[in-house]
């Protein structure tokens, strides 16, 4: 456990009998504080499972059409969906494919699919090949396939690529001046080393917690995050309502 | 910290010196004790968002918002502490907010010194507790008396050996980044100067790694957060620590920032402990495969 520097207990005590300091190292002590926190957790499971229960009503009436608001989507603002699949749940083809099915027949265009280990690119780049290498088609729709080393790793082969450019532009090291780039300069030298690409508008992620597991940074500065529970459980109506509350959604972007 | 110091603070603060202010504390520090049975997070990261809402709401002045802003802030870093997080970080100002209205970019910046000042003075919780204050960002881009405020405070806390706390101001992720690029460029150019003759340079590939990018980040030598709250219940990062959250937990309480008060920092822990065996699962993979 990462926790030492302060023992809250300690102050607890010892404020009130400093005598009592070798009782919160004993058993009884320790057995309480763990009762408390198993029942704390138990509330918090509770809690967890009650809103997942109207969520899933809400997914059901809404995939069953009984809500006229979800019949219509808005999808002007939503140019790239983004999708972060955890690795290990991502080796279940049959379920990407069925999700990919029912984003088609939400009217998305472009699909970004990301998961750590590059699980995807082999089992949907490979099935689907085309002419370029990184992007393959589905059913009408456009779908880019990352993976970890498309982050930082991109950015250090553009970082390089800037670099090695700025160094060969001045040949005299002692006449060169400082280095300064821009967000544009950094741009354009991910889309030459391969690593660019636009910024999804809305992400969800499929997986165990609301984490984006390392999609590439440089690509999700206003990036909406909506986490969908695992894909085992994964709903029609859970996608229709992350697209709805998306469209009407409104940033401003800082100002 | 010692205990000892500790308690005549408690007894010397005025809040605390009633019996009520005493059994609050020590119901909050049972509380704690209870919360530390779990894994604890080192490091938290607040994405502070709501204040102007808060105003609007509250139908006052949009000062007064982010002044309740503060107050939440001074409160929440004081509970990280006791609850023995060693690292806070907050987004106080992105170089997108520059293009809001210049008059309320002005009053933000007055603000920014003013509180700045006031987290020096001799009764603050940065004195109590020996806090470590950086500031993260492009400082150039701040005016000047609050550049020379948080150099100040650099300055004067960098001996201080307590929690640290990390001001993100003028600050986007993706300028961190870049700021890493030239900085790691610069420092391959100096290295070319003083090894090689004219810096013979075929091939790109390779030429930066990135471990050079990372000793550069203002985050480096810094675990990554463990918990990233945004308030006001808003789903994106807006430009904040992208680099560092690939394992983070990301939430998104609903409360604006001015009322983000304990209860909503012992969910967030409780929410995190609940996460924790799958993100640190995730944590091990990616480095088994990288």
């Amino acid at each position: 456990m990462a926790f030492a520097s302060v023992n809250p207990g300690d102050d607890f005590f010892w404020i009130y009998s400093p005598n009592l300091r070798g009782f919160q190292e004993s058993i009884i002590w320790r057995f309480t504080l763990g009762l408390c926190w198993y029942l704390l957790h138990l509330f918090v499971t509770l809690v967890h499972a009650g809103s997942s229960l109207i969520h899933a009503l809400v997914c059901y009436s809404i995939s069953s059409g009984l809500l006229r608001k979800y019949w219509n989507l808005d999808l002007s603002n939503l140019k790239y969906l983004g999708i972060v699949v955890d690795s290990e749940q991502a080796k279940n083809t049959v379920k990407i494919k069925r999700l990919l099915h029912w984003l088609s027949s939400t009217g998305v265009k472009n699909v970004i699919l990301y998961d750590m280990e590059g699980v995807l690119k082999k089992s949907i780049g490979s099935d689907h090949s085309s002419s370029d290498s990184k992007n393959t088609h589905f059913e009408g729709m456009v779908i880019e396939l990352l993976s970890f080393s498309d982050n930082k790793e991109g950015v250090a082969k553009a970082a390089s690529f800037l670099c090695s450019k700025y160094l060969k532009s001045n040949p005299a090291v002692s006449d060169r001046v400082e280095p300064v780039f821009t967000e544009a300069d950094m741009d354009d030298a991910l889309m030459a080393v391969g690593c660019g690409g636009p910024e999804p508008d809305l992400l969800l992620v499929y997986g165990p917690a609301r984490c984006h597991l390392g999609f590439p940074a440089w690509r999700m500065r206003y990036t909406e995050i909506i986490h969908m529970g695992s894909l085992k459980t994964m709903k029609y109506g859970a996608i229709l309502k992350a697209i709805y509350d998306f469209s009407k959604k409104h940033q401003n972007y800082g100002t | 910290m010692d205990i000892k110091m500790k308690y005549k603070r408690e007894n010397n603060s005025n809040s605390r010196s009633s019996i009520f202010g005493r059994i609050w504390f020590s119901l909050r520090m049972f509380l704690f004790s209870v919360l530390s049975f779990g894994p604890m997070p080192a490091h938290i990261a607040f994405i502070m968002d709501g204040n102007r809402r808060y105003s609007k709401k509250h139908n006052v002045k949009q000062g007064s918002g982010h002044n309740v802003g503060f107050s939440a802030l001074i409160s929440t870093l004081q509970y990280c502490y006791e609850l023995g997080v060693k690292y806070v970080t907050v987004y106080a100002f992105s170089i997108d907010n520059f293009k809001r209205k210049p008059e309320e970019v002005q009053s933000l910046m007055n603000l920014l010194t003013e509180k700045i000042d006031e987290m020096l003075e001799e009764t603050s919780v940065v004195k109590e507790y020996g806090i470590r204050v950086n500031f993260w960002g492009d400082l150039n881009l701040l005016t000047e008396p609050v550049r020379l405020a948080a150099k100040k405070a650099m300055a004067v806390t960098a001996e201080n050996t307590g929690p640290v706390l990390s001001v993100c101001v003028a600050y986007t992720s993706t300028n961190e980044i870049l700021h890493a690029v030239q900085e790691s460029c610069a420092e391959k150019n100096n290295s070319m100067a003083v090894g090689y003759s004219n810096g013979r340079i075929n091939s790109s590939e390779g030429l930066l790694s990135v471990a050079d990018l990372e000793q550069h980040f203002y985050s480096a030598s810094f675990p990554e957060p463990d918990i990233v709250v945004r308030t006001s219940g808003e789903t994106r990062l807006s430009n904040f620590l992208l680099w560092q959250t690939s394992f983070s937990h990301l939430q998104n309480p609903i409360a604006l920032w001015p009322e983000f008060s304990l209860r909503y920092l012992v969910w967030s822990i409780l929410q995190y402990q609940k996460a924790y065996p799958s993100l640190q699962e995730q944590r091990i993979r990616s480095k088994k495969t990288h």
